[in-house]
């Protein structure tokens, strides 16, 4: 069979099992846009922005285990898709970025339009390619998916030149195995190294599982169960692990880090056993390394070799895929009992709920509109059955603290590299790769601003995302370090901002401005009653303050807390003051 | 510390840039590299001398192996190896006294005059690197004009050899008969 360089591509798409792509053409990558004609069967989606694109290539990837796949042609199209790339690195997410190139002829002669692009994205990338031959592109888009989705996932790029996607060649598709002699895809674990491992699990009297975003992308999460259950180890989530393990369950602790539940972050320093599954010990999760978790035995199970030691030191480092390594360790586990840790995790508990500020409001309300009460009611309204998709910021840690997840992949947000604008885009592919579910897109008045060009792609492609701005004007996490650690100056911080609802209307969206608690249920159903994209604008109080806090860097222990009713002295006049 | 690494990577464009770029972004100082062929015409060799903490010639290793392209990597740092440094000097012989003091120097040091100017001197040694620096310093006794030194390449001892030595490169080659008309897509592993 005949085929140009530019079919070939679509045909090896389609073997990869590709039915959904994002794109932007251009002038370097047209023959591909032009092949494309030839495979109806194959959806494009347009966005307004690469970046966009790349988002919701991402979120697409996400919400269903398979491949994202963006196109863009060269230069600024390429170099647009970096912010996505990154994003798609530090939350290893599989994506295939496939640009367009100048000629052949035409490389390294600054000519129009072009960029040196696998230089730009080399280290936002898992592997990046730029095919010089037409004979070439079948194997390297193969090799590209199969790169992408094993291992540690992550992104991939393939530059293809012009002349390359235009040459004709017979075409074969190569069936032959891939030879990758410097890449391997870890499996399990040593028995030797299950023996360790099994020691110290046994040998624990206040163990904690850390499990991680690993949990999700190895689909462990029944495995992940029957350990903590038949072990008695309570689970604490990083914020990309939540959906691993349900947050109601009795043995969920909730989230760990900067923001996350005092309990678990106590539970971490206090530990004799930490069991790191799936997670990197990432610095928002530590806090001060050097403090980090002082009396615990530690056991890494990670699919990344170089994770392993690179943060924390660990006692017995198990490099595998978390699914096989706890299934080689399930049916070995000894049950166990720790009623006095849980006991004493309970009471942890407890402490913070009197802090809680809902409760708080519930029994004072001061008739204003609270961020934590929008996502509770939020919860509420949606059953806790959403899928969420938050953006980066105050709303994105009220997200996690007041939406408790259940199902395995049922919140999307950027956690490694906090890309504001991630959000709503990222809502936008997700809904597409899975359109049974219910998609809320819960974002900033900041982070939204820097993507609502999307809303063009929500409106021309009709999907049926549900868009939650809250909008506190300002940039809101920012302003929480500069109350806290600057002495208040809000140095360019303050939005002034459109008006939202108008805005959606001009993308003929539905929209609709909450301000008060009353009015939330209301909307929210109204929002899910409607066929297509939906915006509602919460308008929120400004100066709101996410608890607990580890300031960066700090000790782990040492969170900035919400005060007690009984530490405030004022408490009865102003019963949320911060 | 000074660790040394060596890395077999598969020679294709692209791979040193990879390799190179690793080290800058993960803030590791190379003190050398060194890259070149091997018996095998699809593996390159490099070696590298970086300044680094004890404990993180283990992280670098680690995070070398997360490029596709690199296929073994050891840290040689604490086991026996043959390292060897070589060096060109330049040194300005006006006269045959300079000259005479030059071949002499040679003989006594095991290096080699490799060129006789009328004003200059060309001189080679390789060796550790300890002796070319010493070579190097004395002489320091004529003007030097001129130097350059290939860095650090180094081989373990003994009979175990870094891995995947009958490596050979299909990764491409699976496509190329069909591309010679051969039509069948049966060109599995060799």
């Amino acid at each position: 069979m005949k085929l140009t360089g530019a079919e070939i591509v679509w045909e090896c798409l389609l073997r990869e099992g590709v039915d959904l792509v994002f794109g932007y053409p251009g002038g370097a990558i047209l023959p591909i846009y032009d092949a494309l004609t030839k495979y109806p069967q194959i959806r494009h989606v347009l966005p307004r922005h690469e970046q966009g694109g790349t988002h919701m290539a991402e979120g697409y990837a996400r919400a269903t285990g398979k491949v994202g796949v963006m196109l863009a042609t060269s230069g600024p199209g390429a170099t647009n898709l970096v912010t996505g790339l990154a994003n798609a690195m530090m939350d290893s997410s599989p994506l295939v970025a496939i640009t367009g190139q100048v000629p052949l002829g035409a490389i390294g002669t600054d000519a129009f339009q072009e960029t040196d692009v696998t230089g730009c994205t080399l280290p936002v990338t898992k592997h990046s390619y730029l095919v010089t031959r037409t004979e070439d592109i079948a194997y390297t888009i193969r090799e590209a998916f199969h790169i992408a989705r094993t291992g540690r996932p992550g992104p991939v790029l393939v530059d293809i030149p012009k002349d390359v996607q235009n040459k004709v060649i017979e075409f074969h598709y190569p069936e032959s195995e891939l030879r990758l002699p410097g890449y391997n895809v870890p499996g399990k674990a040593h028995p030797k190294e299950i023996e360790a491992a099994l020691d110290l699990i046994h040998s624990a009297k206040r163990p904690l599982i850390l499990a991680g975003h690993g949990v999700l992308m190895s689909g462990a999460m029944d495995e992940i169960r029957s350990f903590a259950e038949i072990t008695q180890t309570p689970v604490a989530l990083t914020l990309l692990g939540k959906g691993g393990f349900p947050e109601n369950h009795p043995l969920c602790v909730g989230m760990m880090g900067m923001h996350g539940t005092a309990a678990a972050n106590q539970a971490i320093q206090q530990s004799d056993l930490l069991l790191a599954f799936g997670m990197r010990f990432d610095d928002r999760v530590t806090g001060n390394l050097k403090t980090y978790s002082p009396d615990s035995k530690k056991i890494h199970v990670e699919i990344d070799p170089s994770e392993i030691n690179k943060n924390v030191k660990v006692d017995v480092g198990i490099v595998g895929d978390l699914k096989m390594v706890l299934r080689q360790l399930l049916p070995k586990l000894q049950t166990g009992q720790h009623q006095e840790w849980i006991g004493q995790i309970r009471d942890w508990e407890e402490d913070t709920s009197e802090r809680d500020i809902l409760l708080r409001l519930a029994a004072h309300p001061d008739g204003k509109l609270w961020a934590a009460q929008v996502i509770a009611e939020l919860f509420r309204c949606t059953e806790g059955k959403a899928l969420t998709v938050s953006d980066v910021g105050q709303h994105q840690m009220l997200e996690a603290q007041y939406y408790p997840h259940t199902r395995p992949h049922s919140l999307l947000t950027s956690g490694g590299l906090g890309t504001m604008g991630f959000g709503m885009p990222a809502a936008i592919g997700a809904k597409l790769g899975r359109p049974d579910e219910e998609v809320w897109a819960i974002v900033g008045d900041g982070g939204f601003q820097m993507t609502l060009t999307e809303l063009g792609t929500a409106m021309q492609e009709h999907v049926n995302i549900n868009i939650a701005i809250i909008n506190n004007s300002f940039l809101g996490m920012v302003r929480q370090w500069q109350e806290f650690f600057y002495e208040e100056r809000y140095q360019s911080t303050p939005l002034k901002n459109p008006d939202f609802v108008k805005l959606a209307a001009a993308y003929d969206i539905p929209a609709r401005r909450v301000s008060t608690k009353e009015e939330i249920e209301e909307a929210v159903q109204w929002a899910r009653s409607i066929d297509g994209p939906t915006l509602i604008e919460f308008v929120v109080v400004q100066n709101d303050i996410v608890y607990p806090m580890v300031p960066a860097g700090a000790d782990l222990h040492a969170m900035i807390r919400r005060p007690k009713p009984s530490e405030s002295p004022d408490f009865e006049n102003n019963p949320t003051a911060i | 510390m000074k660790h040394t690494l060596i890395c077999l990577v598969e020679n294709k464009p692209g791979v040193l840039n990879r390799v190179v770029s690793l080290f800058r972004r993960r803030n590791f100082n190379m003190d050398s590299l060194t890259v070149g062929r091997t018996h095998n015409p699809d593996i390159s060799r490099i070696t590298v001398v970086m300044e680094a903490e004890p404990g993180d010639g283990k992280k670098v290793v680690m995070m070398l192996y997360k490029l596709i392209d690199v296929i073994e990597v050891q840290d040689v740092t604490n086991i026996p190896t043959i390292n060897r440094d070589l060096a060109l000097v330049k040194v300005r012989t006006p006269d045959a006294y300079a000259r005479n003091a030059v071949t002499d120097l040679c003989y006594e040091r095991g290096a080699r005059l490799v060129d006789i100017g009328p004003e200059v001197t060309i001189v080679e040694l390789a060796g550790a690197e300890e002796s070319v620096e010493s070579f190097v310093e004395a002489l320091h006794q004529f003007e030097i004009v001129e130097m350059v030194r290939t860095g650090r390449v180094s081989m373990g001892r003994g009979i175990r050899t870094m891995e995947q030595r009958d490596y050979k490169s299909t990764r491409f080659a699976a496509y190329a008969p069909s591309v010679n008309g051969g039509g069948s897509a049966e060109h599995d592993d060799e």
